[in-house]
């Protein structure tokens, strides 16, 4: 069994608790192991950097020091923390200068980087280290017919790292295939949710989630499925808010990506956090033929 | 002022890019330090490591190269060949015992007369303070450089 | 014997004299280099002026001195001036220096006694430097009255047609079937609106009719041999299938070929060719050529209607590629440029939204005989667009891409912009970074746009798409754009975008120019002699570059530049022999060993090796005297002249003031 260190962050305990199952649960099956990393901090969120540039790399530095101390290689499931994790990362080993200086700070919790940590995010996992066909071949129910929007978000593949295609990705819609998913042609797929822009600047975030929803209802997507909690929270727990504001009626269920590649696989929906959304995926899920037997369903 | 050590430094410039640099921060009036003394090639590739050994032998403090910025040669690719000389020079002038910091590699093409009057600065500055070289074949150094220190003359020992 | 050397210290009027003490590194010469062979040394107001001049003269008639130097600006101002007056003087003109004591002291330094210092040690430099100086003859070489043009576009075909009208000999090769080049597939030309075929044809014909010029269609230059004067070019030229003596252009084949293609180069894709063609009605020469790749006889055995039906029997399957070689004297390379592929910008949709057109689409579909016959419509054929954006700046000026502008994209930004207004009647949008328009009418011409309605949004299109975000958005391609002059975001719905892409050179340039000796910058364009004295010549002598291959212009640009390579080539060909510098690098041969590290240092394949002497020798004409073989050899049996081992050593010591310092040898350490 592969064993990787695993950065829950702040959110998945608590309100990405689905995600946090979910992805246990998926990986495990799979045959990756995901242990988590030991007294791991914030990761600074999305605002941090903009604050204090240097007390926000030692935060993220500070989790890849602990990294260093048991493995090599640290999975985050939040694009946040992701992102965070892995510039800083590849900033440090860029820049000796900086790396010396972080390197002092954190020297008082007895700690030091060197660099071996490799960040991944959790997507990357099932789809480069398990691979769709791997991951197809162990579908029991396959959600054929289902029709879902991939929402990779904006901070997967941004700021742009050399070899990936940041313009038209296909990753996210391939692992959707290879469950029996029918992806839909999203064409706002890489574009900002809004973000912490929710607390800051409610109508300019409402407007981002309002074009989001627009887009995925114009596709006919029956769940919106995402690859991080803050995109997941702004798309379904506002979708009220963006209604009336909007004069729209919005009403699609936004699943984590694992909860799917679960449902699958055959995994009870309780066990992956299933029955905790506002927005009940229920309806779109059960009109699959394929969910053979009835406890399966989920409840609400 | 007049008590500070003053570098001597010789430049070789190549025609096409370099030297043009330096004739353009004259057109320009860039001011930069008075100590480097410019030597024209046709191209950076002419430079044989004896010139840059003999500029130093002969009392410079530092030496600079500069050419044409890598893929501009006007000889096509020769300013390729300067670089790996210096490389190799860079390395055999250590086992000399002269300082790395006293040679420099530089490109630069017609149009950055700034960029030369910059590093020409920067360099200078180096090179004070790594203060003069005093290579031993000028200015009695020989005689320093087999000198034994004092501490390591043996003594005799009284029974 | 030691040489009675001159010494030239200039004022420059206060642009020396301000800073140095020009008299005082006179007297300083004198006395302390006296016994260099300094006989006289002066200072003068100007010494580029004719009294200047004959101060060097006289003293060089009544003093006899055999080397001069000059300390005063940089050499690539006077070195000529000062040789000139050497060589009127009866003085060899490679025994004399300049150097700079202007752009490298005056100029850049303010403390008067460090200047003043260091100008005695540059003029100390210039006195041992000359000592080794050797009288020298610029070298000679005859010229072949031919010329090899490479590239029919407009830019080669001006370049010839002055030639062949002087009356020398002119070999054209172009790749494609006919000459025209990108001119060939316009539609109006701007400012002027003048039909593109309409004033290239005429001059086309005449290059096909020309008795002075050999024109090679369907053809590449392979190999090229030689220098200056003497050239060996290997021309490639492709079987056509067709019997050029036999072959009317009657055009019967093409009406009978079943086999239809895609036209992807001549009609950028938007139409369809046969698989026998000639890619526009008034090609030269019109002689189809037959598509190998795609003919039905080739890869199935069967069809051949086109030998059937050909009145002439012109059509032979049994053609071969033949190689050509001629000898020519100059080469003027025309090659124009690609555009720049508008896929590496997923995000303004080519390819997955159908209405959106490269500029090049555009051209095609705006010619009346393009493919849809000068209808202005969508990808469906049928509808004409009510509302069109035009993008400027695609892939230029966009460090992502390319940084450099692309000079001619606004014009023809604006041009497209009237085409459509007099077709079709629809709302027109240019979204610009910057309106470039400054040559003749051009300005004039955008004042016409304004006039015309077009709506002008300054900023660079971020995005276009189909994702609506209201319903009445639907159907139509959203322009996302910052309109930077109101400062607000714009969706623009419209019916069909145009990308004005950027120009970029051939996706084989480098190749190219390698094959002829001649170096490209960082963008790939080829390389002039010098960016504002010298657009035309490159470093090689010999070698010309005209039009977009030297870099983005438009084309009368392009047409000046043509005739500049052309009057370059005449006017070496009239003097029939051509003089070279003669800083060349020469290999003593008794002190050769045969090791060849020299051969590969080259880059311009000048140094031969004799296997039955096994030793290396330089061809002086192919030498373009860079010195890198001087450095490199381990014997040290190359040397170089006017930069030659001693000559650079001596200035070295000279520089470092040894001459002065030590009178005597150094003693040698025990």
């Amino acid at each position: 069994m592969k064993e990787y260190l695993y950065f829950p962050g702040c959110s998945l305990e608590k309100i990405a608790l689905s995600y946090h199952l979910s992805a246990l649960e998926t990986t495990q099956k799979l045959g990756i192991k995901l242990k988590e990393l030991e007294d791991w901090n914030c990761c600074g969120a999305t605002a941090y950097f903009h604050v204090d540039e240097l007390l926000a790399y030692t935060l993220s530095a500070r989790n890849l020091a602990m990294a260093e101390k048991e493995g090599s290689v640290v999975v985050a499931p939040c694009s946040a923390c992701y992102k965070n994790m892995y510039f800083t990362n590849v900033h440090l080993r860029e820049d000796p200068d900086l790396a010396e200086h972080i390197n002092e700070a954190l020297q008082e919790d007895n700690l030091t980087y060197s660099g071996n940590v490799a960040v991944k995010h959790l997507i990357e996992v099932f789809s480069n280290d398990i691979g769709p066909e791997e991951i197809k071949s162990r579908v029991i129910y396959p959600l054929s017919g289902l029709r879902v929007a991939a929402y990779y978000g904006c901070q997967i593949l941004r700021p742009k790292k050399d070899h990936e295609d940041v313009e038209q990705p296909q990753f996210f819609e391939d692992l959707l295939s290879a469950i029996g998913a029918t992806p839909v042609d999203f064409p706002l797929k890489l574009t900002c949710c809004g973000g912490s822009l929710l607390i800051s600047s409610r109508p300019a975030a409402y407007s981002m989630i309002y074009n989001l929803l627009y887009s995925a209802q114009r596709a006919q997507a029956d769940v919106i499925a995402t690859a991080c909690p803050l995109c997941q929270v702004n798309l379904e727990c506002y979708q009220q808010q963006v209604n009336q504001e909007f004069g729209t009626h919005f009403s699609i269920p936004v699943v984590y990506f694992t909860q799917l590649i679960g449902l699958s696989m055959g995994i009870p929906p309780k066990k992956l956090g299933f029955g905790k959304e506002f927005l009940s995926p229920k309806k779109a899920i059960d009109a699959i033929k394929n969910i053979q037997s009835q406890e399966e369903v989920i409840t609400q | 002022m007049s008590d500070q050590f003053e570098p001597v430094i010789i430049g070789f410039t190549c025609n096409w890019c370099s030297y043009r640099a330096a004739d353009m921060a004259g057109t320009a009036r860039m001011k930069y330090a008075p100590n480097i003394r410019l030597i024209r090639l046709m191209c950076s590739g002419r430079l044989d490591p004896t010139f840059v050994l003999k500029a130093f032998a002969g009392g410079a403090d530092g030496v600079m190269i500069t050419g044409c910025h890598p893929g501009d040669c006007h000889y096509v690719e020769q300013n390729y060949k300067a670089l790996r000389r210096f490389i190799i020079l860079k390395k055999t002038l250590t086992q000399f015992g002269i300082e790395p910091g006293r040679l420099k590699l530089l490109w630069a093409s017609a149009a950055e007369g700034a960029i030369f009057t910059d590093e020409v600065n920067k360099f200078v500055e180096q090179v004070r303070e790594l203060g003069p070289l005093q290579w031993p074949t000028s200015g009695g150094g020989l005689e320093r450089m087999f000198a034994v220190p004092e501490h390591m003359l043996v003594k005799e020992v009284t029974a | 014997m030691t040489e009675k050397i001159g010494v030239y210290v200039c004022h420059c009027g206060t642009n020396i004299a301000g800073i140095v003490d020009v008299e005082g590194v006179a007297k300083w010469a004198a006395e302390k280099l006296q016994h260099r062979g300094v006989v006289i040394a002066r200072d003068y107001k100007f010494m580029c002026s004719s009294l200047g001049q004959e101060l060097i003269e006289k003293d060089i008639k009544e003093l006899g001195l055999t080397r001069v130097v000059v300390a005063a600006c940089s050499p690539h101002l006077h070195e000529r001036t000062f040789r000139n007056a050497c060589k009127n003087a009866g003085l060899n003109p490679y025994l004399c220096e300049l150097v700079s004591i202007r752009e490298q002291v005056s100029w850049v330094h303010t403390d008067k006694a460090v200047a003043t210092e260091k100008s005695k040690a540059i003029v100390s430099g210039g006195v041992e430097r000359v000592i080794w100086d050797e009288p020298l003859e610029p070298l000679r070489v005859p010229i072949n009255p031919a010329t090899l043009v490479v590239g029919g576009g407009i830019a080669g075909i001006q370049a010839a047609l002055e030639i062949a009208d002087a009356g020398y000999h002119v070999y054209m090769v172009e790749r494609e079937p006919s000459i025209g080049g990108h001119m060939a597939q316009f539609d109006k030309t701007f400012p002027t609106l003048d039909c593109s075929a309409c004033i290239l044809t005429p001059k086309m014909v005449d290059v096909g009719n020309h008795k002075n010029i050999t024109l090679l269609t369907w053809a590449e230059v392979t190999n090229v041999d030689g220098y200056v004067g003497n050239f060996q070019a290997t021309i490639h030229q492709k079987p056509r299938y067709v019997n050029t003596d036999l072959c009317t252009g009657c055009g019967i084949c093409q009406e009978k070929c079943p086999k239809k293609v895609i036209d992807d180069v001549f009609e950028a894709g938007l139409g369809k060719r046969k698989a026998i063609y000639t890619p526009f009605p008034q090609a030269v020469p019109n002689f189809p050529v037959l598509d190998k790749a795609n003919c039905t006889y080739f890869l199935r055995g069967t069809c051949k209607a086109c030998e059937k039906f050909c009145p002439t029997g012109a059509i032979d399957f049994t053609q071969q590629d033949e190689y050509i070689q001629v000898d020519v004297g100059q080469i003027i390379l025309a090659t124009g440029y690609d555009l720049f592929d508008v896929r590496r910008m997923p995000q303004y949709g080519y390819g997955r939204l159908a209405n959106v057109f490269t500029s090049l689409e555009f051209e095609r579909l705006s010619n009346a005989s393009g493919p849809t016959g000068g209808k202005m419509v969508l990808r469906d054929a049928v509808t004409t667009p009510t509302s069109v954006a035009i993008v400027h700046c695609v892939g230029s000026r966009d460090k992502n891409y390319n940084s450099y502008c692309s000079s001619i994209c606004c014009m023809q930004s604006l041009k497209f912009a009237h085409l459509v207004h007099e077709r079709t009647g629809a709302e027109v949008y240019n979204c610009y970074i910057d309106i470039r328009t400054p040559a003749k009418g051009y300005e004039e011409f955008y004042q016409r746009l304004l006039e015309e309605g077009t709506h002008f949004i300054r900023g660079k299109v971020a995005e276009v798409t189909n994702a609506a975000r209201v319903p009445e958005e639907e159907g139509k391609l959203i322009v996302q754009v910052e309109d930077t002059l109101i400062g607000k975001q714009r969706r623009i719905p419209v019916d069909m975008v145009i990308l004005s892409a950027g120009l970029e050179p051939r996706h084989d340039a480098k190749d190219v120019a390698r094959l002829f000796g001649i170096s490209c910058s960082a963008d790939g364009w080829y390389i002039e002699r010098h960016p504002k004295l010298d657009p035309v010549a490159t470093m090689t002598e010999g070698v010309y570059i005209a039009g977009v291959v030297q870099g983005p212009k438009d084309i009368p640009a392009s047409v000046a530049q043509g005739a500049a390579a052309a009057a370059r080539a005449l006017g070496k060909i009239q003097q029939k022999e051509v003089a070279m510098e003669p800083i060349r690098a020469t290999i003593n041969q008794d002190k050769c060993s045969g090791c060849r590290i020299c051969n590969n240092l080259c880059p311009f394949n000048a140094i031969l090796f004799h296997e039955d002497k096994m030793v290396s020798e330089v061809n002086p004409a192919l030498c373009q005297g860079c010195g890198t073989c001087v450095a490199a050899c381990p014997a040290g049996a190359i040397s170089g002249t006017v930069f030659s081992n001693e000559q650079i050593l001596a200035q070295l010591e000279g520089l470092l003031l040894l001459n002065v310092k030590q009178l005597e040898p150094e003693p040698v350490p025990s």
